[in-house]
């Protein structure tokens, strides 16, 4: 690969996502912006290796594009693409740090109410860090086709709905925020389960962390988004023990990363600071709990148990629920926790009949025990963790 | 429990669907079967050819009418099943949201009646 072809790969990977929501916010038409943008990365690739590459790659990107761009819409059917003037001159003076960054408006956009809570993970993955949607569809386990027709509809009705490029106002915010938070984070939480026992957890969990790093450097002063990249990061961190299915608790801690616990740790206390506590500042503090056996000490039970108290508080989910028993049968003994179980109603929830039996054989009542882990056995597609399940169980 | 999974959706041909998309569904359904399989859960596995090569025939007049085509023209055809053991309906509804036909179309869960085993029709468990 030439210098030119290289350093506009490099240009593209850091500066895609600003480049297109800059070019996508005066329309609404990110279709537009994305042909302008692949538009003027060709371009770039002819004229880099003869002509040079210019001193500020990314706004003689830009200024490509939008002439690109300025042409569609002026042009109609006799009009074809002019010859562009001489782009070097009008940029010289215009680097990436003077281009506004919108990549938070197109954030907003990509997990507007009006768009489908299904699409926008996929969305911001495509728009923000420039995957192509074969990508994605990988990532999700969908084919192509599929995935490329929703992004393709997602968009046309950005542009048709004229959903606005904007932040949403502060009134706002307790609403718009947590869809963002939440796409972002499915970035990192993508129904990993292969079918064929081979599961790819990971694959776009260091894009999560990139999406919410930006999210929290864009917005500034808001603890959820320094609470997210706590999560992912802590999460992360454990990736390597994870592997196998092996379970929080019995992973051995010298394979947890200890950068990314670093920096998960900075991100909580960071989030910590503004005393506005939250879903992801909680979920990340119960991961960080986790980190005291790293340090030798015993798994702190009962500050779980708090932690996972206040989760169900504010975010009662099945898989809190569930943890929240889990902590009790630690902290209060099997049975209690068996008792925090039966109040939840979701029969078909595959952790809550794991979690029934783990607790039922602490107890001693075998039979019981086992029937639950067979019900948890035939929930689960998994290979990895049904062979786990069938160890438990004693099979 | 015995159930068959009917992979239901629209019929396309080939070309239609691409080579990408084609080799994306060898690649998923051969995945599933093994899975499934390999779960010790599958009895059977088929993909059926399109509903142009169908034959559908009757005595229900009196003589043999042999007719072109499926049964039932619909928008959607079956064009696959997977028959399998397990527990119940929820562990067959697991199975079935990974069928990659749900991606694309629809899975519907039939429970069996009866079956016919060891040269006699049985009650299913």
């Amino acid at each position: 690969m030439t210098d030119a072809a290289t350093r506009a790969e490099e240009v593209a990977r850091s500066s895609y996502g600003r480049l297109l929501a800059v070019l996508a916010t005066p329309t609404g038409d990110i279709p537009a912006a994305e042909d302008a943008l692949a538009d003027a990365f060709e371009r770039a690739l002819a004229s880099w290796p003869t002509a040079g590459i210019p001193d500020n790659p990314a706004g003689w990107l830009l200024t490509v594009a939008r002439n690109r761009l300025r042409d569609l819409y002026k042009s109609s059917a006799h009009r074809t693409s002019t010859e562009l003037e001489d782009t070097h001159t009008v940029l010289d003076n215009l680097d990436l740090e003077a281009i506004p960054d919108k990549r938070l408006e197109l954030l907003f956009v990509c997990a507007h109410p009006a768009i489908e809570a299904a699409i926008r993970t996929p969305l911001m993955l495509q728009t923000v860090l420039g995957f192509e949607s074969a990508q994605i569809a990988v990532a999700f386990a969908v084919p192509e086709p599929a995935m490329a027709q929703r992004l393709v509809r997602a968009k046309r009705r950005i542009r048709v709905a004229r959903i606005p490029f904007v932040i949403p106002v502060l009134a706002d915010m307790p609403t718009r925020l947590p869809a963002v938070l939440e796409a972002i984070y499915g970035a990192y939480a993508i129904d990993w389960q292969g079918v064929a026992g081979e599961t790819i957890r990971e694959s776009m969990s260091a894009e999560a962390l990139y999406l919410a790093t930006i999210l929290a450097a864009l917005l500034g002063d808001e603890p959820e988004a320094f609470g997210l990249v706590a999560l992912i990061a802590l999460s992360l961190s454990r990736a390597k023990a994870r592997e196998n299915g092996v379970p929080l608790d019995e992973q051995d801690t010298n394979l947890w990363d200890a950068d990314l616990i670093a920096q998960g740790e900075a991100a909580l206390r960071q989030a910590h600071g503004y005393g506005r506590i939250g879903r992801f500042q909680l979920e990340a503090a119960i991961q960080s709990a986790h980190c005291a056996r790293r340090d030798g000490q015993p798994t702190d039970y009962v500050a779980l148990r708090k932690l996972y108290t206040a989760l169900v508080g504010i975010a009662p989910t099945l898989g809190a629920r569930v943890s929240l028993a889990a902590a009790i049968g630690e902290d209060d003994g099997p049975e209690a926790g068996l008792a925090e179980l039966d109040r939840i109603d979701a029969p078909r929830f595959q952790p809550l009949w794991a979690t029934r039996a783990h607790l039922l054989s602490q107890l001693g009542r075998t039979e019981d025990a086992r029937a639950a882990y067979e019900k948890a056995i035939s929930l689960t597609t998994d290979e990895i963790t049904r062979d786990r399940l069938r160890a438990r169980a004693g099979e | 429990m015995r159930y068959s999974l009917l992979v239901m959706s629209r019929e396309a041909t080939e070309a239609e669907i691409g080579e990408e998309a084609m080799a994306w569904g060898r690649a998923a359904f051969d995945a599933y079967a093994k899975s499934l399989d390999s779960a010790g859960v599958l009895i059977s596995a088929d993909i059926l050819q399109p509903v142009a090569a169908a034959t559908t025939i009757t005595v229900r007049d009196g003589a043999l009418k042999v007719q072109d085509g499926p049964f039932a023209d619909t928008k959607e055809k079956l064009n696959g099943t997977f028959v399998i053991q397990v527990p119940d309906l929820d562990s067959a509804i697991a199975w079935a949201e990974k069928c990659p036909g749900a991606q694309y179309g629809a899975v519907e869960i039939r429970p069996s009646a009866i079956v016919f085993s060891d040269g006699s029709w049985h009650q299913v468990d």
